[in-house]
């Protein structure tokens, strides 16, 4: 579950980036958080993994107070939090494999036990064929599926992608909205940023939408 | 979990050392040629130390007796002496044989040849068993307190001025340990600070994935460990090989002057803690590079 109430984010240089935000996202629920470039979508975002902290009001995600956090906490919350950044955060100077396997190191994962993970996640993204290639020499998309590969190979409740398909070609970008849609069915909690021009061939699913930091209805 | 994590730092540390070898060794080099300088001090004065011993064996005394001494009173010393705790070995040198030897030197003989009468004292030439000054001042305390005793000579001077020295030499090196393990410091930080900086997206990747402070610390911590421990193992290689080389020209030099001397090596006690402090040092300046550095990259 992800609640945001009455939550404002003031950035340090004193841009006000989010406004009095208040959402419930329910466990297992799928949601695309659309608005124009600077509406807040990445800060929002940011926010839940603590990435960034907000300026007043509450957050609960998985029943832990983000707001309250201490510091040392933060990163066994990110554990539990697979997320999909915009501009990739891919190291270059490893395989796909290495890249996946990160959070599993970081988790103290035995080796064998995290080899037989990181194939199953690059199975499910398609890429199990390119673990030993470096990601130089991947596609944008493929580039992308190990994003998502590695945001979900620790197996966490809750994806969040900031708008993983903007720079993609439409037939990428269907690919991996479907892949996304899997996860959603075994039961994790996605959320999905995409910028309003790139808005959607699934009305099935909740919109949140930002207005120059502000949730629209 | 907890061993799991200790090794994947290791490992980790041990390929970014292989990973740019070049640099890693230099680094390494620069570690070990100033390390084997306080090591290779401490070696000398270790064998400066028991090269003293050794040559004085135990300093000896003379005792020079009054001139009316009889030769009753000459052997109830002896007897004396043989009993006494503190004399390892001591030789009887009658006036008349002192005499001797003093005109077998050089342009002498005519001088003591014109002497009425022998002016040389019967003297003890005692070799005591300890060889601290403390000691030794007290047993020549002792032997001026015999009645028959008119002087007694400690020839510990030199040994004194060699303890002085020896004491000059251990301050020496206590101050080029102090610097050195700074600069050894200083190395290990800058090295870390350049790693961190070149690493700072994985570093950044690792900690928006959930990496705690202590998953990215320990690799950095073990590394400069790592290199420390190399240079310390290259000091010890040096100071071995330079020990090596004198003992081969001492076996010519030793033949000459007919005494048993060659340089000690590393003891295995002394090894150890060369290795286990210049590890030591190693992870201390990478704890306060990455203490300094680590905390400015953010998410
Ligand atoms: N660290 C920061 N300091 C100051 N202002 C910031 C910072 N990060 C973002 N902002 C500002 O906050 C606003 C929202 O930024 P955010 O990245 O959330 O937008 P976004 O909706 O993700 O846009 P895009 O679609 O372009 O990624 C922008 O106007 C941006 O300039
Ligand atoms: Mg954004």
């Amino acid at each position: 579950m992800i609640s945001f109430s009455n939550v404002y984010k003031r950035y340090p240089n004193g841009f006000e980036a989010l406004k009095n935000i208040a959402f419930t996202i329910k466990q297992g629920e799928m949601v695309f958080i659309t608005g124009n470039s600077g509406a807040g979508k990445s800060t929002l975002l940011k926010l839940i993994g603590a990435i960034e902290r907000p300026t007043t009001g509450g957050i609960i995600v998985n029943d832990q107070n983000i707001s309250k956090l201490k510091n040392s906490a933060i990163p066994y919350l990110r554990r539990n939090l697979g997320m999909v950044f915009q501009g990739q955060k891919i190291l270059f100077d490893r395989s796909v494999f290495d890249n996946v396997v990160l959070p599993l190191q970081i988790c103290g994962f035995e080796h064998q036990s995290a080899a037989g993970r990181v194939r199953a996640a690059l199975d499910k993204v398609g890429l199990l064929d390119k673990e030993k290639a470096l990601p130089i020499t991947l596609s944008g998309g493929e580039q992308q599926r190990l994003c998502i590969a590695r945001a979900v190979v620790n197996r966490p409740s809750i994806l969040i992608a900031d708008e993983p398909t903007t720079y993609l070609d439409p037939s990428y970008t269907k690919d991996i909205m479907n892949m996304f849609k899997s996860f959603h069915q075994v039961g994790v909690t996605v959320l999905i940023t995409t910028p309003t021009a790139a808005l959607l061939e699934s009305p099935q699913y909740r919109i949140l939408s930002l207005n120059h930091g502000e949730l629209v209805t | 979990m907890w061993l799991s994590h200790h090794w994947h730092a290791f490992f980790l540390a041990l390929r970014r050392l292989v990973g740019s070898p070049l640099a890693n060794l230099l680094n390494i080099i620069v570690i070990g040629v100033a390390f084997s300088l306080p090591t290779g001090v401490y070696m000398l004065l270790g064998n400066v130390q028991s090269l003293s011993g050794q040559l004085s064996g135990a300093p000896q005394l003379n005792v020079f007796l009054k001139l009316d001494t009889g030769k009753d009173a000459i052997e109830k010393l002896k007897s004396h002496l043989k009993q006494h705790p503190q004399v390892e070995n001591f030789r009887f040198l009658p006036k008349d044989k002192a005499l001797e030897q003093l005109k077998q030197r050089n342009g002498m003989a005519t001088a003591i040849n014109s002497l009425t009468r022998n002016p040389l004292p019967d003297a003890f030439i005692i070799d005591a068993k300890s060889i601290s000054p403390e000691t030794l001042k007290r047993l020549r305390n002792e032997m001026l307190k015999w009645p028959d005793s008119m002087h007694v000579q400690l020839d510990s001077d030199w040994m004194e001025r060699l303890n002085a020295l020896l004491k000059l030499g251990q301050i020496a090196l206590l101050i080029l340990t102090a610097l050195l393990s700074f600069a050894l410091i200083v190395v290990t930080f800058n090295t870390i600070r350049l790693q961190i900086l070149t690493k700072r997206n994985e570093i950044e990747v690792s900690k928006l994935i959930g990496a705690t402070s202590n998953f990215i610390r320990r690799p950095f911590l073990y590394f400069g460990a790592i290199q420390g421990v190399a240079g310390g193992a290259i000091a010890w290689l040096i100071v071995a090989l330079v020990i090596n080389l004198i003992n081969s020209e001492l076996i010519n030099l030793v033949r000459l002057y007919a005494v048993d001397f060659q340089l000690h090596h590393i003891s295995f006690e002394d090894s150890i803690s060369l290795l286990l402090f210049s590890s030591w040092l190693g992870w201390v300046g990478a704890w306060l590079s990455v203490a300094s550095h680590l905390w400015q990259i953010e998410p």
